[in-house]
């Protein structure tokens, strides 16, 4: 990235530091986590074992999934704030139909939605051109409405959580939790798509300048709907998998979700402008916030408090950010 | 002046469509009258401050996504400030609410300015931050409101020398809502600050070459955008006597009636009344679909429907009136 020939005279710490980081931003990240378990571990002595580790874990994949959704929309230069809806409705419908259903039909119906809305956001995005942000949002109010409506109609069948999401969102085998077999291929896939493909390198290409993009014969909008279809699919099931974990299904399941969701991408490195960033970081950055979260739980923080402080960190991460992109 | 005729058509056709409306209203419920107009205004008048203080940012070139946070802030503050307090007490409360609204309005303007992070992520940060500070003011919905502040929009004006019949279609809120309103923007568009205004809302560069003090601006936009915030919080307390940390959905609701009103998205067109009877217009949208015995949770659907299709609708039209292939 940085060509060193370009700066003949020696540079101050501090611009080598900020290099460094700009070149590197897995490094400084990995070692915040490890500082960050190294408090809880002088909090609370003996916290820190395999147990936790699972549980870590077991918190740290729905998390990791939703924030990949944002990465690749950020990529685009956008931002997926229906995520939460959309999960959280996959796995109330999963959890209401399977009681009369098969399972792979309600399986089917549960991931209706999160097309239908992932296609909403595309047209909107791509074809319409509204910000991401708004167009989101909308959809995901109108998704929470139908949620509504939809739950009178079952109100009488009641939920149950099938076996199977139980045992991939709670169980742990051999120490490593069941949900690591639905994260690995999820995660390889993104990084590989990111890396590897031609889509991925269309939504770099996309974020990083969208005029050069159109101008060299990219078909803007399909990239987005495409993409944004991706998103929401991921999204509903990565509900599917919180659902096994919480068991308890509500209208708000995965809500709580969106806001860290946002700031583990952030966090992670990828600009919320578009075009920089990618996929490794943000997991790193999941389970940065889920340890941060159970060392402010610890702490006794509030839950108002910890919203404040996820705030500040995506102000300042992304101010921090654009300084580094700005110095080069 | 051809550029201020359409504007003034625009609005003119946005009253017409609020009369028609008003028609509609009648023929569906014969029995509308003016009670039902009553409620109708107090119903707008949190809206009607949440789009006002879109508005002055829009206007300025930006966006304020805190704004449904902000109202939520200052409506539990205000809320649990007047719990238990005497009546009196109030009349502190009042412009203490005001003038945290008009600081932290001023603050999300002053972190745009310094970190040059784009507007859009500062205020998603601050909402982060907004509704953390809500929920740590109260968890809960709850407090308590001053009976003089609930008598201030309940009941209507009793104008001298004028029969009951037309002073019964005067409602209080609708003039709380003009009063609060015109104070504000009619100093301030005949002001040089609000030719400044527009000035960096149609072109920044411009404005900073023509001596307009950029940052300094685009502070006081945000920082009145706070104000109106604040005066939707108070309205919402005033209303329902209590205050909820949730925040509404005030977000997209006020950047569909900007659209609607006419006012550009990108900035230095259009006027505060535009957007007040689009809110009207949205309001009456929902009566309507009350009056016809929809299901409550529908209604939410279709009014949700029709934002996102005027959000849509206000892209597009961007789009169309930018020179082909320039990037919106």
């Amino acid at each position: 990235m940085t060509d060193s020939a370009t700066m003949p005279q020696p540079v101050s710490f501090g611009r080598r530091v900020k290099r460094f980081m700009a070149d590197r931003p897995l490094i400084p990240l990995i070692i915040l986590l490890i500082i960050l378990v190294v408090i809880l571990q002088i909090l609370r002595p003996g916290i820190v074992n395999e147990r936790w580790l699972a549980n870590t874990a077991k918190f740290a994949i729905p998390l990791a999934i939703l924030a990949g959704c944002q990465t690749m929309t950020m990529l685009t230069g956008g931002i997926d704030l229906s995520v939460g809806t959309v999960a959280t409705m996959s796995a109330f419908i999963m959890a209401t139909q399977i009681v009369n259903q098969d399972p792979a039909v309600a399986f089917l119906l549960a991931m209706l939605p999160a097309v239908l809305i992932g296609l909403v956001n595309g047209i909107g995005v791509g074809v319409f051109r509204v910000h991401p942000l708004i167009m989101t949002l909308g959809t995901s109010l109108i998704g929470t409405g139908f949620l509504q409506v939809y739950q009178r109609t079952v109100i009488a069948s009641g939920a149950k959580i099938p076996d199977f999401l139980n045992w991939l969102g709670t169980g742990v085998t051999y120490g490593f939790p069941n949900a690591l077999l639905l994260f690995v291929p999820v995660a390889v896939l993104i990084v590989f798509m990111l890396n590897r493909t031609g889509f991925g390198r269309l939504l770099y290409a996309v974020g990083d300048n969208e005029r050069a993009a159109r101008l060299s014969g990219v078909r803007y909008w399909q990239v987005i709907t495409a993409l944004y279809v991706l998103s929401s699919l991921l999204a509903g099931i990565t509900g599917l998998l919180y659902i096994g974990l919480i068991k308890a299904p509500s209208l708000s399941l995965a809500e709580p979700l969106v806001l860290p969701s946002v700031a583990a991408a952030v966090i992670g490195g990828t600009s919320i402008f578009g075009g920089r960033g990618g996929y490794t970081g943000t997991i790193i950055g999941a389970l940065i916030l889920t340890v941060l979260t159970t060392l402010l739980t610890i702490l006794q923080m509030p839950e108002g408090g910890r919203r404040i402080l996820f705030g500040f960190i995506v102000l300042f991460v992304t101010a921090a950010y654009l300084r580094i992109v700005e110095d080069r | 002046m051809s550029h201020l005729f359409r504007n003034q058509g625009w609005v003119a056709g946005l009253f017409a469509l609020l009369i028609f409306l008003f028609i509609v209203t009648k023929l569906i419920q014969p029995g509308y009258g003016s009670g039902d107009f009553g409620s109708l205004a107090r119903a707008v008048l949190p809206y009607a401050f949440a789009v006002a203080a879109q508005t002055v940012v829009v206007i300025a070139g930006g966006i304020d996504l805190s704004v449904a946070a902000m109202m939520a802030l200052t409506s539990v503050t205000a809320a649990s400030m007047m719990n238990g307090a005497s009546e009196e007490y109030a009349l502190f409360v009042v412009p203490f609410v005001l003038a945290m609204g008009f600081v932290l309005g001023a603050l999300n303007g002053a972190l745009i300015v310094v970190t040059r992070v784009p507007d859009i992520v500062v205020t998603l940060a601050m909402l982060f931050v907004l509704q953390g500070a809500a929920l740590l003011v109260l968890d809960a919905p709850g407090g308590a409101a001053a009976e003089w502040l609930k008598a201030m929009i309940t009941g209507t004006v009793p104008i001298p020398g004028l029969p009951d019949a037309i002073d019964a279609w005067l409602p209080k809120a609708l003039l709380v809502l003009i009063v609060c309103l015109c104070v504000i923007w009619i100093p301030l568009r005949r002001s040089r600050l609000g030719l400044s205004l527009y000035a960096i809302g149609s072109s920044e560069l411009a404005a900073f070459r023509s001596g307009v003090p950029v940052a300094r601006t685009r502070i006081i936009a945000y920082a009145l955008s706070g104000l109106f915030a604040a005066m939707g919080g108070l309205a919402l307390t005033m209303s329902t006597g209590i205050g909820a940390p949730i925040p509404g959905p005030y977000l997209l609701a006020s950047v569909a009636a900007v659209v609607l009103g006419g006012v550009a998205l990108g900035g230095g067109k259009g006027g505060l009344l535009g957007p007040i009877i689009a809110v009207f217009v949205l309001r009456l949208v929902r009566t309507d679909l009350t009056l016809l015995a929809i299901d409550p949770n529908v209604t939410a659907i279709i009014e949700g429907l029709i934002m996102v299709a005027v959000v849509m609708f206000g892209a597009f039209i961007t789009i169309r009136g930018r020179p082909a292939g320039a990037t919106p």
